[in-house]
């Protein structure tokens, strides 16, 4: 399997602390800048009842779904509260300072 | 105890044949615990279950009525086995039938629904009523309980109190009977701003639990509540033609009032059992097994029962009866026997600690009686010894020695030679070695029969905290006198390693700090922004998302134009100022001042939601107008379009000032409550706060903008008063708001309800409303530091209150110059809009 790259663009589209939301290849992904710096992708749509994830409160460990408080591992996806887990993306940047995305 | 071989050996026994049938009638607090106790016991595999409840619902905790009747306690929240339990247990539940008759010799129970029930093995649990003594006028010519008088047994009684509290035209009560349930009663019914007066026969409160000194303390502490006690009264009659008016009482002058509530003692419920030919003498007589007298199959349990001479009113005797009929029906211990229980009592009536067991007072020349009373604080103690052994004590106000004196009692320890050290820690037996020495039987919770041991044994499983144990155990979940002994237990317990509850006192999860501490931490450090706050403050300085937004809302309401606001620490709603709905689209509320519009407000908005297609437009609640299903990128130019500021209804946050049309155009309107309201929404528009705030204002006491009910709701009254509530409710919660001041001048109202705003930020709990926090702290303290000074900080609360007002900026002016990049970028829901219906 092969994982490719596409550019989303530069990083600073993403304030620090919070989330935007790509159409990649059709499918939706939130990518998460992290106050450390780091990014995190996950699925964009919540699996409890289509929460816009990209719109979540995060912390170093989780985002929070805006609708009805979901919460999910960023690392991981799997939710610490029940719910369905989301699916998770590579993500890095580049020299360019472009968001890169891994879709595999 | 049982071994588990026993245990297996009951099971086994039954599977060989098909299933009995087991048939429970009453599905009250003994009903369904003796069925939780022949579950637990493997009765799942012995018996087909089948139970007759008649109220419609499954089965809840009766003693927090008096919490529900407060307020304090949503009905939902009291189910103890809610629906879904019976189906996941495979019983089939009748809620709502009456059983009427058993058939003994073909061993069937009829029901009032016509329904025939065979049983291998029967269980009755019909509990008691509310006695109705007699008197003249309590019952319609037709028949019926006179409109306006109440018995205070079920959820639907309770319920139908609420609402009659609720009506404007009532505003006394009487309640007949100064016993523990006619005290909640009024306890419960003062909450609902109702005056009470108390009638009790006796010639002291609680005489069935107290001597008379306790009684004339626990009357001096009942009164400071407001409540009014007539002791050695008897009711004759109650007044009034169609619905109460009032009561008539002997040698006494009748007193008015609009609703009276019968506590006057019980009855159990035995017509069922005299109908089927059982033995009742005062309750159904049963042997030390459970088993009705001289019947081999059918057993009773509760309030219903006669055990000994002795009929219980209380729970934790019927806790004790549960397991030794569990034992016996399912045959995993057939040499259990129930002997009785002692009549040692601990209970909160009224908010007062009351425990009694044993002798009242000394019979005996030779007893000796040891009594201390402070009236003044509401304590009572004391204790009756005899040969050197306690064999009463009585303790109101205070019940710190209650563990170490019923262990006494109970196993009859000797008394140490200082008496004193009996009712206080001197050098005595400290509470540790207290809880040391409490027997691993001992029941600590009476209201939800949980052991000394089970709490150990939850500790021992891993779990730390007080509230983690309350939680797993239901102790202290019921009337709430046991929580300090809990508390000691559980630490006892983890030796040391009782880990706080995070929750319980800290302001947010994340910071392990409460809400003083903490505001006391971010000014020593002089921290100015959410992130700051976790690096500084929390442990591992580690970020923690469900803290950011109650973090956001303190350091902005601390700090005014000093925050540094990191939209990160914001909830979506308050990033793009407005509310998500189910598809992730927002709504639009621009604000609309009082509730008052104009043609120029009214024609753009009718335009913007033509341009927009707007699939809504609704009236809210809060008199003001809803464009409903905007998507987040077009919020700017919507904004744009209506020129018009915010309406704050997504935040936590200062909201609206409803408004009647008040003087200048009602006929009744005494003051101009329109112009004072939007004067109030002009100053205090937007101000965050650590819940929504809601006001109202009305023109006269019609209260046609429901002021009663508002986090501050302000009243005009004749000749130019105006009347300030606060901590009033009509959400999620029902409170009457409780009368702040009356001030003559519009200017006072407005000064007053920003000092009490203020206070209430810089004091309430994150997320907690006005009707919990006003409670909490109470209303003559509020009263005592926002009207009268008494702690000198008024001023420092109006200036405070100014700056947040100086502050503040209308957010939808970031439509020309979005915070963050992309702010308003779309999220991409998946659903395909718009998913609001279109009306
Ligand atoms: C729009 C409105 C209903 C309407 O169509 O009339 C409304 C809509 C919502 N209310 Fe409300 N409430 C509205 C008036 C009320 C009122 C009546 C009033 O304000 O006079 C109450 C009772 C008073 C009170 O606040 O207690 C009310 C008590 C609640 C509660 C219960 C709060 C409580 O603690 O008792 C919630 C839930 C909460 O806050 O957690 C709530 C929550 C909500 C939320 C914000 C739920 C949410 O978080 O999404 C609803 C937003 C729906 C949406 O999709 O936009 N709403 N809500 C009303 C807006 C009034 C306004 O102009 O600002
Ligand atoms: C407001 C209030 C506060 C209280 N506070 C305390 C307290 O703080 N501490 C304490 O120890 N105790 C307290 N009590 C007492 C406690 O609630 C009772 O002791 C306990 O509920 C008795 O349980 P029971 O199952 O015997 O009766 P119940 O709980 O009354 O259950 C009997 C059930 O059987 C049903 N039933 C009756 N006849 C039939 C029939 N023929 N067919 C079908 N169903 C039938 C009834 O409708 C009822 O639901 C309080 C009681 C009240 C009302
Ligand atoms: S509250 Fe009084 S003054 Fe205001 S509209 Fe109602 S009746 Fe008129
Ligand atoms: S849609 Fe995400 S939590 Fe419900």
């Amino acid at each position: 399997m092969s994982a490719v790259p596409h550019i989303l663009g530069p990083l600073e589209q993403i304030p620090l602390g919070e989330g935007r939301a790509f159409g990649v290849d059709g499918e939706q992904v939130a990518v998460f800048r992290l106050r450390d710096g780091t990014l995190r992708a996950v699925s964009a749509v919540c699996p409890h009842r289509g929460g816009p994830i990209a719109d979540g409160t995060i912390d170093q460990r989780v985002v929070m779904c805006p609708l009805h408080q979901h919460a999910f591992e960023l690392d991981t996806g799997c939710s610490t509260t029940g719910a369905g887990p989301l699916r998770i993306y590579e993500v890095r940047t580049d020299e360019q300072r472009n968001i890169v995305l891994r879709m595999a | 105890m049982t071994s588990a071989l026993d245990r297996s050996r009951a099971n086994g026994r039954s599977q060989a044949g098909p299933k009995r049938r087991l048939v429970v009638i009453g599905n009250g607090m003994a009903g369904a615990r003796a069925v939780e106790e022949i579950l637990a016991r493997g009765g799942g595999e012995q018996f087909s279950i089948t139970m007759f409840g008649d109220e419609p619902y499954g089965n809840y905790n009766r003693i927090m009525l008096s919490h529900v009747l407060s307020g304090e306690e949503d009905d939902a929240g009291i189910f103890l086995n809610s629906l879904p339990w019976y189906r996941e247990n495979k019983i089939t539940l009748h809620a709502g039938v009456r059983a009427e008759r058993i058939d003994r010799a073909a061993r069937q129970v009829f029901s009032d629904d016509g329904r025939v029930t065979p049983y291998d093995v029967l269980i009755i649990a019909t509990g008691s009523r509310p006695h109705m003594p007699p008197m003249d006028g309590l019952y319609t010519p037709a028949g019926s309980v006179k409109p306006g008088v109440f018995a205070f047994r079920t959820i639907d009684d309770t319920r139908n109190m609420v609402r009659h509290t609720q009506h404007e035209q009532h505003h006394r009560a009487v309640v007949i009977g100064g016993g523990l349930l006619g005290l909640e009663a009024a306890r419960g019914l003062q909450s609902h701003g109702i005056e009470v007066d108390v009638v009790h026969s006796g010639s002291h409160l609680m005489n069935a639990q107290l001597g008379p000194e306790g009684g004339a303390v626990l009357r001096r502490s009942v009164e400071a509540l407001g409540i009014r006690v007539h002791t050695g009264s008897r009711t004759t009659a109650v007044l009034g033609r169609d619905r109460v008016s009032g009561v008539r009482l002997r040698d006494k002058p009748d007193l008015g009032c609009d609703m009276v509530v019968m506590a006057a003692g019980i009855r159990p419920n035995v017509e069922l059992a005299v109908l089927s030919a059982l033995p009742v003498e005062r309750a159904i007589v049963v042997d030390d097994h459970l088993r009705v007298q001289d019947e081999d199959n059918i057993y009773a349990v509760g309030e219903c029962v006669q055990h000994r001479g002795e009929v219980y009113g209380l729970v934790a005797p019927l806790w004790e009866q549960a397991v030794v009929l569990a034992d016996q029906v399912t045959g995993t211990n057939t040499s259990a026997v129930y002997l009785g229980s002692r009549t040692a009592t601990k209970l909160k009536v009224a908010g007062v600690d009351v425990a009694s067991m044993g002798l009242q007072g000394p019979e005996r020349p030779t007893d000796e009686h040891v009594v201390f009373s402070e009236p003044g604080r509401g304590v009572f103690k004391s204790v009756v010894i005899r040969d050197n052994k306690v064999v009463g004590a009585t303790l109101l106000g205070d019940s710190r020695k209650v563990a170490y004196l019923t262990q006494a009692f109970d196993r009859g320890l000797p008394v140490p030679e200082e008496r004193l050290s009996l009712m206080f820690d001197l050098a005595g037996p400290s509470e540790e070695t207290g809880v040391a020495e409490l027997d691993d039987n001992a029941q600590v919770c009476n209201c939800n029969g949980v052991s000394k041991k089970a709490l150990v044994d939850t500790v021992r499983g891993g779990c730390n905290t007080v509230a983690g144990v309350m939680d797993a155990t239901r102790a202290g979940k019921g009337c709430g006198s046991c929580k300090l002994l809990v508390k000691q237990v559980v630490e006892w317990a983890a030796d040391g390693a009782v880990e706080e509850d995070p929750s319980a006192s800290y302001y947010v999860p994340g910071i392990p700090l409460d809400k003083p501490s903490l505001m006391a931490a971010i000014r020593k450090q002089g921290l100015r922004s959410v992130s700051a706050v976790f690096t500084a403050l929390a442990p591992g300085r580690a970020e923690d998302a469900k803290s950011k937004m109650g973090l956001a809302s303190l350091l902005k309401m601390m700090l005014a134009d000093q925050y540094i606001d990191e939209r990160d620490a914001r909830f979506i709603n308050d990033r793009v100022h407005a509310n998500i709905q189910r598809d992730g689209t927002f709504s639009v509320v621009p604000q609309m001042k009082g509730g008052v519009t104009t043609v120029q407000q009214l024609r753009r908005i009718a335009d913007v939601a033509e341009k927009h297609n707007i699939p809504l437009i609704k009236l809210t609640g809060g008199q003001r107008i809803d464009l409903l299903g905007v998507r987040k990128e077009d919020l700017p130019q919507v904004w744009a379009d209506l020129d018009m500021p915010s309406g704050y209804a997504y935040g936590k946050s200062f909201r609206t000032v409803k408004t009647c049309v008040g003087k200048d155009f009602c006929r009744f309107g005494t003051g101009d409550s329109t112009k004072l309201g939007i004067e109030i929404e002009s100053r205090f528009q937007g101000i965050e706060s650590p819940a929504k705030l809601k006001l109202a204002v009305s023109g006269c006491p019609r209260n046609c903008a429901e002021s009663l009910v508002k986090d501050v709701g302000v009243v005009a009254v004749e000749g130019g008063r105006w009347e300030i509530y606060v901590g009033g409710a009509a959400g999620a919660h029902i409170r009457k708001g409780d009368l702040l001041a009356t001030v003559e001048d519009p200017e006072d109202v407005k000064l007053l309800a920003g000092r009490f705003m203020q206070y209430y930020r810089e004091n309430a709990n994150w997320l907690e409303r006005t009707y919990a926090f006003v409670p909490r702290v109470g209303i003559e303290h509020i009263r005592a530091v926002v009207v009268d000074d008494a702690e000198g900080i008024a001023a420092s609360l109006d200036a405070a209150m100014q700056a947040s007002v100086d502050n503040y900026v209308d957010p939808w002016s970031e439509r020309d110059d979005p915070f963050t990049p992309g702010q308003f970028r779309t999220s991409l829901p998946l659903e395909v809009l718009p998913q609001v219906p279109v009306r």
